[in-house]
């Protein structure tokens, strides 16, 4: 050890006590610098609890001389931004979905804000993307196969709505029944080959012809002769390659045999009328939207 | 006698065990119980065997004058193992994160992230950090008291017990039984374990604390005193729940809603704040001052910030509930209080720095004093991290993002670990009788292997961190959300590679001293003379 390093502290006595044969200590005074920064942080905190609602007292605590409040703070954002938005909002409300896209500005708001409602509310299932998620059952909404309608007053209708849920009675319904109940397995068998030969698959021909006349029977009501689906009751389309609950042997077998129906809830209860206008522009923009017939 | 008291109790335990696990409602309490029957069986039968039998002559020399080190050898191991565990579990989860495929199917409710990541907190802080703790609080109140542990082997049940607790609150998160609370998740049977053995460890320490020959008590013992009594209150409050069932392991919460949350994060904070503070700064003020053979910088200083934190810490917890239902003067006093609280934290931090001064010139030589700054640095820095996080403008940003999780882990990577890593190999020797280390440049592959893996993992959560706040509150002209949050955890990828990858260091770091203190333990000479002060009774 060099005189130097010794300088400072050598001169201040260590308190005298000794520990464990070398453990002492000096007694040097409090760092200037800490002792100041230290009494500023309590006068800045003395401050900070008048300024701010701070001291419990016996029915509320000290309001503040500021009126700050964090509750009050957000309504007062979300209502500046409201109030911005409410007359581009109105005009929403009342435009025909069908004529949005004949305004730009309008239009625009609508893909923005419809974008943001589908982001808080639709991804969590369908996907930020807006991909779906097959392995779920989640509908893909970037494609042209819809199921209950792809134009934007039937797309507004099943987001108002939803589909097969016990809340709304003007939610959309339909339902698959179980064919197991119905067909024997080997007939099902049958009948999975036969939707593998419309959708043009690899199947086994002879499988596929017997299960032909059983799918005039009992499918091709609601799912059509040739498989090409009927939107009026959300029957998916067969002979494409667009599956919902997948398209191999296994999975078409599975859902004939017990089906998956899926639910949407009814976001007429949660969104505004300009949110399900927003989204539904949003969704029909997304590029499987159709024009109304 | 006292061994019949013994046999009676370890079989009446048993017995009621076994009826317990018979009779559980839900499968962890089964296992917890079957635990539970099997260690009362086993020290049952130890015991028999052992009354009545001739003691064997204690020989010249005999430990039992002089200082019990027993538990503190076992509470060395302990910490290395729990240690290895911990980070291990975390680097698993911290791949997790980033390749979700990692959630193995066939163990799933079982290895996936949910119920590892408790594993994990739980393992660092409470079994690595509390051996820690555990053994250097035997060790340093012996040494600044001149007194052997007060009780005899209440010391040994305090190791044991405490090393049981751990192993209950480990299987139960596997098995399902957690209160959801965050670094509280035992369910209350173990709770009552842990609150057993605590008090007898407070006991043992307060019983060596009063039969000390030193006239005054050393300043690390009050650091570890606020501890031990502070966690004893914190734990007793925040697991206040009436059971169930007495043979299940689910219970209902005393306070409900924003209390039970205002109660948790007292709690929460604390737990930070007197297990990862205060009784670490206990272990800075023996360790550093004896490893830099300095005196202390200042018992003024000392005084003054002890009693500022402890008395600052206990208000800090709102923090943690900026923004939510809880009332805005609660998260103002809470606010306040953190900020105050800076100053008196780098009390510590000033106190361990300029200790070192006048020892600077062992920085180059010394790799142990090189861990000990940079935990202390590390310190600093995270306690003035912390105050700055509680500012509710800069909370309003860092909240629920991986900040947080950068903060804590620059807070227990760097000041617990590496403080703790430097205790290890300052006891190895000692505890062991050795002349020395077995290697010093192992100690700095290790010194540099956590030094690096902990400034990745920081680095990389400080920028996925405020990466994620800006894109969660980014809008647009209209007042829309611009990002969707599955936009941010995808953004997140590349910043949770570098994270594991850290991960990866620090573990490696840990093994290369289990390494080291093994063959230190095996192969290092050892120690000529031994000076070592006996305490006379």
């Amino acid at each position: 050890m060099t005189a130097e390093n010794r300088t400072p502290q050598e001169q201040i006595e260590t308190t005298g006590h000794v520990w464990d044969d070398d453990l002492r200590e000096y007694n040097n005074p409090l760092p200037r610098w800490w002792l100041w920064t230290f009494y500023l942080t309590i006068i800045w905190g003395i401050g900070y609890t008048i300024a701010y609602p701070a001291w419990p007292l016996i029915t509320q605590a000290t309001p503040g001389l500021l009126g700050y409040s964090t509750r009050a703070e957000v309504a007062a954002e979300i209502a500046r931004v409201q109030a911005a938005n409410a007359p581009i909002e109105q005009r929403l409300v009342e435009t025909e979905l069908t004529s949005v896209a004949a305004d730009p500005e309008l239009h625009q708001f609508a893909l923005n804000a419809g974008a943001a409602v589908f982001r808080t509310n639709c991804a969590q299932c369908h996907g930020a993307g807006a991909g779906g998620v097959q392995a779920s059952g989640y509908p893909n909404l970037l494609d042209d196969d819809w199921l209950w309608g792809g134009d934007i007053e039937a797309i507004a209708f099943t987001v108002r709505h939803g589909i097969r849920n016990a809340t709304d009675p003007d939610a959309r319904f339909s339902e698959m029944p179980a064919f197991a109940q119905v067909l024997s397995a080997d007939e099902i068998a049958q009948v999975t080959e036969h939707v593998l030969a419309l959708s043009g698959q690899e199947h086994d021909a002879a499988l596929a012809a017997q299960g032909a006349p059983l799918f005039l029977d009992n499918c091709a009501s609601c799912h059509g002769e040739a498989g090409e689906g009927m939107r009026d009751l959300g029957a998916p389309r067969l002979n494409d390659a667009i599956w919902l609950y997948g398209g191999s042997r296994e999975a078409i077998a599975a859902q004939i045999a017990a089906p998956r129906n899926g639910v949407m809830p009814n976001w007429g209860d949660r969104l505004s009328e300009a949110q399900i206008r927003a989204v539904a522009t949003y969704v029909h923009g997304l590029g499987g939207g159709e024009t109304l017939q | 006698m006292w061994n019949y008291v013994k046999i009676g109790v370890l079989g009446v335990i048993a017995v009621l065990a076994a009826i317990a696990a018979n009779f559980a409602r839900d499968l962890a309490y089964q296992v917890h119980m079957i635990i539970v029957m099997l260690v009362a069986g086993g020290l049952f039968l130890w015991t028999v065997r052992r009354t009545d039998e001739p003691l064997p002559a204690p020989s010249p020399g005999d430990p039992a004058a002089g200082y019990m080190d027993g538990p503190v050898r076992a509470g060395v191991i302990a910490t290395a193992f729990w240690g290895v565990v911990g980070f291990l579990v975390g680097v698993i989860i911290a791949f997790q994160l980033p390749f979700p495929a990692l959630n193995f199917e066939w163990a799933d409710g079982y290895l996936n992230f949910g119920k590892l990541r408790p594993l994990h907190t739980s393992a660092v802080i409470f079994a690595f950090g509390g051996n820690a703790l555990l053994m250097s609080t035997f060790y340093i109140v012996q040494r600044t008291s001149g007194a052997r542990l007060w009780g005899g082997n209440l010391a040994w049940f305090v190791f044991w017990g405490y090393q049981l607790f751990i192993v209950l609150a480990a299987t139960g998160y596997l098995l399902g039984s957690t209160q959801s609370k965050e670094y509280a998740e035992p369910e209350w049977h173990v709770d009552l374990w842990l609150t057993i053995v605590w008090v007898a460890f407070l006991a043992v320490f307060l019983g060596t604390i009063l039969k000390r020959r030193e006239p005054h008590i050393y300043v690390a013992n009050w650091f570890l005193l606020s501890f031990i009594v502070t966690v004893a209150m914190l734990h007793v409050v925040n697991n206040l729940v009436v059971p169930v069932s007495l043979l299940g392991s689910r219970s209902v919460e005393v306070f409900p809603g924003v209390q039970g949350a205002m109660v948790q994060w007292w709690y929460g904070h604390n737990a930070v704040g007197f297990f990862l503070t205060a009784g670490f700064l206990g272990m800075m003020y023996y360790f550093v001052p004896k490893q830099a053979e300095r005196p202390v910088f200042s018992y003024k200083l000392s005084i003054i910030h002890f009693w500022a934190l402890i008395f600052l810490y206990i208000w800090a917890g709102p923090h943690h509930l900026h923004y939510t239902a809880l009332p805005d003067w609660a998260s103002t006093l809470g606010m306040v209080f953190s900020v105050v609280l800076w100053m008196p934290s780098w009390g510590g931090m000033i106190n361990g720095l300029m200790t070192l001064s006048g020892a600077w010139d062992k920085l180059r030589t010394d790799p142990i004093i090189r861990m000990m700054v940079v935990s202390i640095g590390f310190y600093g820095m995270s306690t003035f991290e912390g105050p700055m996080m509680s500012i509710r403008a800069v909370n309003s940003l860092s909240h629920y993002t991986d900040w947080t999780i950068g903060h804590v882990h620059s807070g227990a990577l760097g000041w617990n670990g590496m403080i703790t890593f430097a205790a290890l190999y300052f006891l190895v020797p000692r505890l062991w009788n050795r002349e020395r280390l077995y290697s010093l440049s192992l100690v700095s592959w290790h010194f540099w292997l956590a030094t690096i893996g902990i400034v990745l993992y920081a680095s990389s959560m400080w920028v996925t961190g405020i990466m994620e706040g800006l894109m969660w509150r980014e809008v647009d002209a209209n007042g829309f959300l611009v990002n969707a949050f599955a936009d941010t955890v995808s953004a997140k990828f590349p910043m949770y590679v570098v994270r594991a990858l850290g991960g990866v260091l620090y573990l490696g770091g840990a093994l290369i001293m289990c390494w080291n203190l093994w063959m230190t333990v095996r192969a290092a000479p050892a120690r000529q003379a031994v000076p070592a002060a006996v305490a006379a009774e």
